[in-house]
């Protein structure tokens, strides 16, 4: 068995030690704000933050998580937007929306380790992640108004 | 008996959409060319007004028939609505329409068939979305509905008060009585159900709008930005099991033998299987799917198809010879005999094949009982999937329920249902069951229908330092044969425009000017990859046009409006890109340079021009400017976030992106070998919508086009290298 504090909740999961964060979240758990994009690390959409810092569930072994692990579901609400969230929501960021929880992790995380980022750091931290809409000049804007509210409370 | 007595009575009020073209698409009641779908589903105290609007105690439901890939089209369709209807936008709720006549695209079959739009519409009903089509096919239906919606209710709230409607207004989804008194428009629709829907509506002029034109909030903004939206690839059930689908990557080819010991015993597998051209695997977790998959050792047929680019590539250059296999002719002036009296410029161009690699992969959940089939997924054509649904499953079409799911993607890749077809054989085979399939990334990519590759040569003279002829021959696949066929099993007998859209329609006045298209023999299977065939063609008309520009000595924006003296809204287009960027020319020194293209595409004359740098790192693309006409602007925000995306899009594949063929499939099979643009590669980007046509247009595709051909003619300007053939970083180095 397989202990795992999801967005502040205690889980007891039966899975093998190998299985990708990803798919324990996502099948066993139902929480579908990390999405699978290409189960290689490489576009950033099934994002999470363990212990705060972003991780890629879809290579996490769910046997190496040691941390608690906050997918886009627990960092706000509708009602209650993250900074980062709000930002997305102000600069209407989305078009199919598929990347965009995790691009939002992403970004909570960076702003979280650099609250004034310039735009070389933004754009450093924010390459990783894929958006195939080309959503990317929209993003920017809404990393640099987080920035702004982070910083500014 | 009793149950068509109450269906009858329960939904006298009906809209009437008048439409132009002289089509009524929803005056059912009397003589109606198509049945109201949303009249078996409705219940007591429901009424349907027009097959677009469903109102009940709980408030105002759109039943949109047209898909949302991500480009708003949900929003938008909700906010055409919603000026008619004063409803507030955000509290609509949104269903999608299940297969029905009534919601055949229009304005899509005047696309494929221009000017006989509604006859193709009638003899091919399509509920289909692409081609940028929404806009435009709803701009005066949903308006129409939302009217007749208002104005009825009105009625029915003047019988039971004893007034006249004309007394009475409307406002945020209630009927204002003179008294003040605010009846919600939930507490009418039993009324109204037994009353006729008023005709007549006269449209609010757009001065009087309070939504369209201003910026306004995408209707699913909040839900994509805190992961509360589901998509296709989320659904979920009591019972459900997971399941993935490994097929021939020569796309057609069969199954010789397969091996499935190992992976049969594999943690979580309920079952292996074969379906057409592969094999699935059932279990308790898509992951342990996806690994006993892989364990399984499967041995291929051949595909149908050459199985090397090279190969392909010989087979259009084969193909590029002048005769008998011309499909089309765009012809004015002499060409031949310009040809003779000049120095002929000549250049070859070559795009490749392209994956439309959404990032939602693609899906489908299916539960089929012996009394109904039931099929939740994101499909740009859910009148398709029910039909082959029906064939498959021997279920009735009134029985087959296709649940259209918003998408995470498509860029015209769900305009194919190879993955529903595969769901539905696994869940046909464990009835009652319900099934969910995902295709792994790797899948998807070799599993694509793709960009057709596409070779061209252009000929052309100059003379007194302008364009004096232009001759283009392009050869390429037919999008049309190779999808219809799978589709509907025969492709529609009409030419495949896509084989030289882009390149033999455009508005330019050259004096000896002449497009051909030669239709090559089917290779890999093709499809509509966002813009189509403009996708390819915008770059081989636009870079060649560059070069006889460059050759006669001219300014390559200045030539182009010159070119274009006949058409004045391409002129203002051009000329407003111009000033967007402080047109001073294209070289601009300092390896730096600045390149232009236009193309008209789905009825959008779109200019871009792009500026880079050229740096002992690499390429560095600096600005985008686009400018398109577009007749009206209705949703600002979004017509920015389309315009643009497609230029990332478009630049991304331009830059970086191929398929190339080894063993039947192609070698790129995940992002890291088709990468797309990334964030730090993204240029500024400022676009503008025109308004000084009468026809309003989707910007869902044609700002793809120019974007391509502006970049190659930009780094042609800084380095004095032109470079023919996508992808460009084959050629040169990018940051």
């Amino acid at each position: 068995m397989t202990k795992l504090i999801v967005n502040g909740i205690e889980r007891t999961l039966d899975v093998e030690e190998d299985m990708p964060l990803l798919w324990a979240l996502r099948d066993e758990l139902k929480i579908h704000g990390p999405k699978y994009g290409c189960g290689i690390a490489f576009c950033g959409a099934c994002t999470v933050h363990i212990d705060g810092e972003a991780v890629r569930s879809c290579q996490m072994p769910v046997g190496d998580v040691d941390g608690e692990i906050t997918t886009i579901e627990g960092l706000g609400s509708p009602e209650a937007p993250h900074a980062v969230q709000a930002a997305w929501i102000e600069h209407q960021v989305a078009q199919c929306g598929y990347c965009q929880a995790g691009q939002i992790m992403q970004a909570a995380s960076f702003l979280r380790q650099n609250s004034d980022p310039d735009d070389a750091a933004i754009d450093d931290a924010m390459s990783a992640n894929l958006c195939r809409c080309g959503t990317y000049p929209r993003i920017r804007a809404a990393v640099k108004t987080a920035a702004k509210k982070l910083g500014g409370s | 008996m009793g149950k068509a007595r109450t269906i009858a009575r329960r939904t006298f009020l009906v809209g009437s959409v008048a439409v132009t073209g002289g089509v009524a698409f929803s005056v059912w009641r009397v003589n109606t060319p198509f049945a109201n779908p949303l009249l078996g589903d409705l219940k007591d105290g429901e009424a349907a007004i027009t097959p677009f609007i469903k109102i009940d105690g709980s408030g105002v439901t759109l039943i949109t028939p047209r898909a949302d890939k991500g480009q708003g089209a949900y929003s938008i369709q909700t906010y055409l609505l919603a000026e008619e209807l004063d409803v507030d936008p955000l509290k609509v709720k949104t269903s999608v329409g299940k297969p029905a006549k009534a919601y055949t695209n229009f304005a899509l079959g005047e696309e494929i068939m221009p000017g006989r739009g509604h006859i193709l519409g009638k003899l091919m009903p399509m509920q289909m979305t692409g081609g940028s089509s929404t806009v435009p096919d709803m701009y005066v239906r949903l308006r129409r509905a939302g009217a007749a919606a208002r104005e009825t209710l009105k009625e029915a709230a003047a019988k039971l008060h004893n007034l006249s409607a004309d007394k009475l207004k409307t406002e945020n989804g209630h009927v204002i009585l003179p008294s003040g008194e605010k009846i919600a428009y939930g507490a009418l629709a039993e009324t109204a159900a037994k009353i006729n829907p008023v005709k007549n509506v006269k449209l609010r002029d757009p001065s009087e709008w309070k939504f369209l034109g201003r910026d306004i909030q995408r209707t699913d903004i909040v839900a994509k930005s805190t992961g509360t939206q589901d998509y296709g690839i989320d659904m979920e059930m009591e019972g459900l099991v997971y399941a993935t689908v490994r097929a021939n990557p020569g796309i057609g080819g069969g199954v010789k033998s397969f091996d499935a010991s190992d992976a049969t015993k594999m943690r979580g597998v309920h079952k292996i299987m074969p379906v057409a051209h592969g094999v699935a695997v059932i279990a308790d977790n898509s992951w342990r799917a996806f690994k006993a998959a892989e364990a399984i050792n499967i041995e291929w047929e051949p595909g149908p198809y050459p199985p090397t680019s090279a190969q392909m590539w010989k087979i259009l250059e084969k193909n590029l010879v002048p005769g008998s296999k011309a499909i089309k002719n765009r012809k004015d002036g002499n060409v031949d005999a310009a040809l003779k009296s000049g120095d002929v410029i000549e250049a070859q161009y070559r795009v490749p094949y392209l994956a439309h690699a959404p990032l939602e992969p693609m899906n489908a959940t299916v539960l089929i009982t012996d009394e109904r089939v039931d099929i939740w997924t994101g499909t740009q054509i859910p009148d398709f999937v029910q039909k082959h649904a029906v064939k498959m499953t021997g279920h009735k079409a009134k029985d087959v329920f296709v649940h259209v799911l918003p998408m995470g993607g498509s860029f015209g890749r769900r305009l194919e249902d190879t993955y529903v077809l595969q769901t539905l054989e696994i869940a046909n085979s464990m009835r009652g069951t319900p099934v969910k399939m995902t295709w792994t990334r790797e899948e998807d990519f070799s599993h694509d229908y793709v960009r057709p590759m596409a070779l061209s040569r252009g000929r052309g003279t100059v003379k007194d330092g302008k364009v004096e002829a232009f001759d283009l021959d392009i050869v390429c696949q037919s999008i049309a044969k190779s999808q219809f066929v799978r589709l509907m099993g025969s492709a529609p007998p009409i030419p495949d425009t896509s084989i030289t859209q882009g390149g033999d329609d455009q508005p330019y006045s050259i004096p000896n000017y002449r497009v051909t298209g030669y239709k090559a023999p089917e290779m890999a299977p093709v499809s509509s990859w966002r813009s189509v065939g403009a996708s390819h063609n915008g770059f081989h008309h636009e870079c060649f046009l560059d070069e006889l520009i460059d050759a006669a000595g001219a300014d390559p924006l200045k030539e182009r409006i010159r070119l274009l003296q006949n058409d004045p809204l391409s002129v203002k287009v051009l000329e407003e890109v111009g000033r967007m960027s402080g047109w001073t020319g294209h070289k601009l020194g300092n390896g730096r340079g600045r390149g232009v293209a236009f193309t008209l595409s789905f009825g959008v004359r779109t200019a871009e021009i792009i500026e880079v740098v050229n740096t002992e790192a690499g390429i560095i693309i600096e600005k985008v400017w686009g400018a398109a006409e577009v007749g009206k602007v209705l949703d600002p925000i979004n017509f920015e976030a389309q315009f643009s995306g497609g230029i990332v899009f478009a630049l991304g594949h331009a830059m970086n992106c191929e398929l190339t063929y080894e063993d039947y499939y192609p070698k790129q099979t995940n992002y890291y070998a088709y990468e797309g643009l990334k964030l730090y590669q993204t240029p500024d980007i400022q676009v503008k919508g025109l308004e000084n046509g009468d026809q309003i247009k989707g910007m869902g595709e044609p700002g793809v086009p120019p974007a391509a051909p502006a970049l190659a003619n930009a780094i042609f300007a800084a380095t004095g290298h032109r470079i023919r053939q996508l992808p460009l970083y084959k050629a040169i180095d990018f940051v």
